[in-house]
C-alpha cells in the first residue's frame, strides 16, 4: 500500500531522514518510534505530500505531492499539536466534512462516543478548548472520515483515560485498516499494533512484526490495597477514574489493556504503600496476582 | 472550485472574527464619517461641492492606508498560519493546493476590498439622503482604483508570504517593499531625482511601474484632468496615454501587476514544503 524508496530529506543541509526505504502492506498497523529529532514528523509530512524530498513515495501507487487531493482522501491525519485555530468548531467539522463528501453526523458521532459532547463546543472556538477536547475533536475528524489508512502523531498525548480507552477502541473497530502511529512510548500504542519500526538520525534502525495484540480495546478491572491511606496516592489514582473502598485502603477501577504498561508505571512510584495489586483481563483468563508489594 | 469556494469561506470567516479586520473596517468607516463631519462635503474648493470634494480626499487618504494594511494583514495571517501549524493540519485534508491558495486569495481580496467600497457606498448614500448630486462617473472610477489597488497589494502580500519562510521575515519583507514603493512617490525621490537632473524618460518610466504612482496620478487626474500639479510629468502622461489612456493604465496595471505576483506566490507556494 505504501512505498517509501530512498527519501532524503534534509533541512539546511543537514539531513533528517537520510535514504529512507520501507514499504507497508494493508495489513500493517505500524508503531512508529524513535526520540525526539528522530524523523518521525518528518517522514509523515512526506507522506501526506506536504514536504519535497528526494526519493519517492507511493501510496496505492499515487504519490501524494502529485495526486494529493485522491491521496489525502484516503488518509485521517491527527497531528502531534492541535493548530491554533480561532474558528468554532462547527466550522472545522463542517470544512472537514464538506472537503471529504461526508456528513458531520459521521464526524459528531465519533466525538460523542470520545466523550466529548458537540452540543457543548460546537460554537466555541477550537483554539480555546482544552488539550484533550482539542485531541478528541482531531481523533473524531480522522475517524469519521472515509479514510483507509490511519496516521496518527502521538495521538494520545493530552487525553485522559476514558478518552484513551475510547480511542483505542474505536481503533480497534477498524483492525483492517492500515495505521500509523507515531509514538516516543512503545508501550502506550503496543495493543495497538503488530509491527514497530525505530527510527533513529533519519534511519530505520529496528523494523519488527509483534504478536497481535487483539485486545486493545480490552478492559481489565482491578483492585489496590494500600497499607495506609496516603492523599498523593489518592489524587493520582482518581485520575484513572479509580474509587475508594469504605475502609479508604481499598481502591477499585478499570484499565484498558492498552494503558496497562503507563498503569503500572503510575503504581511504580507508590510501591512502598502497596500491599496487593489484582488485574483481572476481560474476558477472563489472565490473571495478575501480585500480592506484598508492587516490586514482585 | 469546490475547494476554491471552501477555501474562500474559511478564509471570509476567520478574517471576520479577525481584530484586524474590525480595526479595518473602521479605519475606512470612520473616515468617511471624519470626512462628512468635518463638513467636507459642503464645501466649495476649487469648484468641487458635494460628494466630489469628499471622494477625491477619500482615495488620496485610501492610498496612505490601504497598501500598508493589506501587505501587513495578509502576509502576518498567512506566514503566521505556517508557523503555527495550521497549514500542516489544514492541508493534511483533501483539498487541492490550486483550491486552497485561490481561494484564499480571493476570500481575502473580498475581505479588504469590501470595507473600503462599503465606506463609499455608505457615503454615497448618506449624501443621496442629503439631497446631493451623486457623481456616478467619479464613484465608478474610484472604485476601480481601489478595485486594483487592493488586488495589487494582495497579490504581493501572498508572493512575500510564499517565499518567506518566518512571519516575522515576511511582515519585515512586506513593509520594505512598501516602503521602497512610497519612496519612488513623486513627493520624495522623484521629486529629487527630477531637480538632480535624471532624464525625465527614467523618471516617468518609474513613475508608470510604481502601482501607488499610478494610482495617486490617476487619483489627482480626477480633479485635475490637466495634472497641472504635476508639473511638466503631465505633458509625457497626456502625450503618451492620453487622460482616459492613464486612466485605464492606473487601473489595468496595478490589478495586473497583483494578479502576478499572485500567481508566481503559487508556483513557490506549490513548489516547496508546506508547513
Amino acid at each position: 500500500m505504501i512505498k517509501i524508496e530512498a527519501v532524503t530529506k534534509a533541512f539546511r543541509s543537514r539531513p533528517v531522514l537520510d535514504s529512507l526505504s520501507l514499504e507497508i502492506g494493508a495489513g500493517d498497523r505500524v508503531a512508529l518510534i524513535g526520540s525526539n529529532g528522530a524523523g518521525k514528523t518528518t517522514l509523515i509530512r512526506c507522506l501526506l505530500g506536504e514536504y519535497t524530498f528526494d526519493g519517492s513515495i507511493s501510496i496505492d501507487g499515487l504519490s501524494p505531492r502529485n495526486d494529493r487531493r485522491e491521496v489525502l482522501s484516503r488518509i485521517g491525519f491527527v497531528p502531534q499539536l492541535p493548530p491554533p485555530l480561532k474558528m468554532p468548531v462547527s466550522e472545522l467539522v463542517r470544512f472537514a466534512a464538506t472537503l471529504s463528501g461526508i456528513d458531520t453526523a459521521a464526524i459528531i458521532g465519533v466525538m460523542e462516543r470520545l466523550g466529548l459532547a458537540y452540543d457543548e463546543v460546537r460554537a466555541r472556538p477550537f483554539v480555546k478548548l482544552s488539550g484533550g477536547q482539542k485531541q478528541k475533536i482531531l481523533a473524531a475528524i480522522a475517524l469519521g472520515r472515509p479514510s483507509r489508512l490511519l496516521i496518527l502523531d502521538e495521538p494520545t498525548a493530552n487525553l485522559d483515560p476514558a478518552a484513551r480507552k475510547a480511542l483505542f477502541d474505536l481503533l480497534g473497530e477498524r483492525r483492517s485498516d492500515p495505521v500509523i502511529i507515531s509514538s516516543h512510548r512503545l508501550e502506550e500504542v503496543a495493543g495497538l499494533v503488530n509491527r514497530v519500526i525505530e527510527i533513529d538520525r533519519g534511519r530505520i534502525v529496528l523494523d519488527d512484526r509483534v504478536a497481535d495484540g487483539g485486545s486493545a480495546g480490552a478492559v481489565a478491572s482491578c483492585v489496590l490495597r494500600l497499607s495506609r491511606p496516603d492523599p498523593a496516592f489518592a489524587a493520582a489514582i482518581r485520575e484513572w477514574g479509580f474509587k475508594e473502598g469504605r475502609d479508604r485502603l481499598e481502591w477499585c477501577g478499570e484499565i484498558a489493556a492498552a494503558d496497562r504498561l503507563r498503569f503500572l508505571g503510575t503504581l511504580a512510584r507508590y510501591g512502598s504503600l502497596l500491599t496487593s495489586i489484582d488485574i483481572e483481563s476481560e474476558p477472563p483468563g489472565a490473571r495478575l496476582v501480585a500480592q506484598g508489594g508492587a516490586g514482585k | 472550485m469546490k475547494d476554491v469556494v471552501n477555501a474562500a469561506r474559511l478564509d471570509i470567516a476567520e478574517s471576520l472574527r479577525a481584530r484586524w479586520f474590525v480595526i479595518y473596517s473602521l479605519v475606512f468607516g470612520g473616515l468617511v464619517a471624519v470626512l462628512f463631519s468635518f463638513g467636507l462635503a459642503d464645501s466649495r474648493v476649487l469648484g468641487f461641492t458635494g460628494l466630489s470634494r469628499l471622494l477625491v480626499t477619500y482615495i488620496q487618504l485610501s492610498m496612505a492606508i490601504l497598501p500598508v494594511f493589506v501587505l501587513i494583514t495578509t502576509v502576518r495571517s498567512l506566514a503566521g498560519d505556517r508557523e503555527a501549524g495550521v497549514l500542516e493540519y489544514m492541508l493534511s485534508l483533501p483539498v487541492s493546493l490550486g483550491g486552497w491558495y485561490w481561494g484564499r486569495f480571493i476570500g481575502r481580496f473580498a475581505v479588504v476590498f469590501l470595507p473600503v467600497f462599503l465606506a463609499m457606498v455608505g457615503a454615497a448614500a448618506y449624501g443621496a439622503v442629503k439631497g446631493a448630486a451623486i457623481p456616478w462617473v467619479q464613484f465608478a472610477v474610484n472604485t476601480a482604483l481601489l478595485l486594483s489597488l487592493a488586488l495589487c497589494f494582495l497579490g504581493i502580500g501572498f508572493l512575500v508570504s510564499s517565499v518567506a519562510r518566518s512571519s516575522d521575515i515576511a511582515q519585515g519583507g512586506a513593509f520594505m517593499i512598501w516602503l521602497g514603493l512610497l519612496l519612488f512617490l513623486d513627493l520624495v525621490f522623484l521629486g529629487l531625482m527630477i531637480r538632480g537632473q535624471t532624464p525625465a524618460a527614467t523618471v516617468v518610466a518609474i513613475a508608470l511601474l510604481n502601482p501607488l504612482q499610478a494610482f495617486r496620478t490617476a487619483a489627482m487626474m480626477l480633479f485635475d484632468p490637466e495634472l497641472v500639479m504635476l508639473g511638466p510629468s503631465a505633458y509625457v502622461i497626456l502625450d503618451t496615454f492620453g487622460y482616459a489612456g492613464y486612466l485605464l493604465w492606473a487601473i489595468a496595471y496595478p490589478a495586473a501587476l497583483g494578479l502576478l505576483c499572485g500567481a508566481a506566490g503559487y508556483l513557490v507556494f506549490r513548489s516547496r514544503d508546506l508547513p
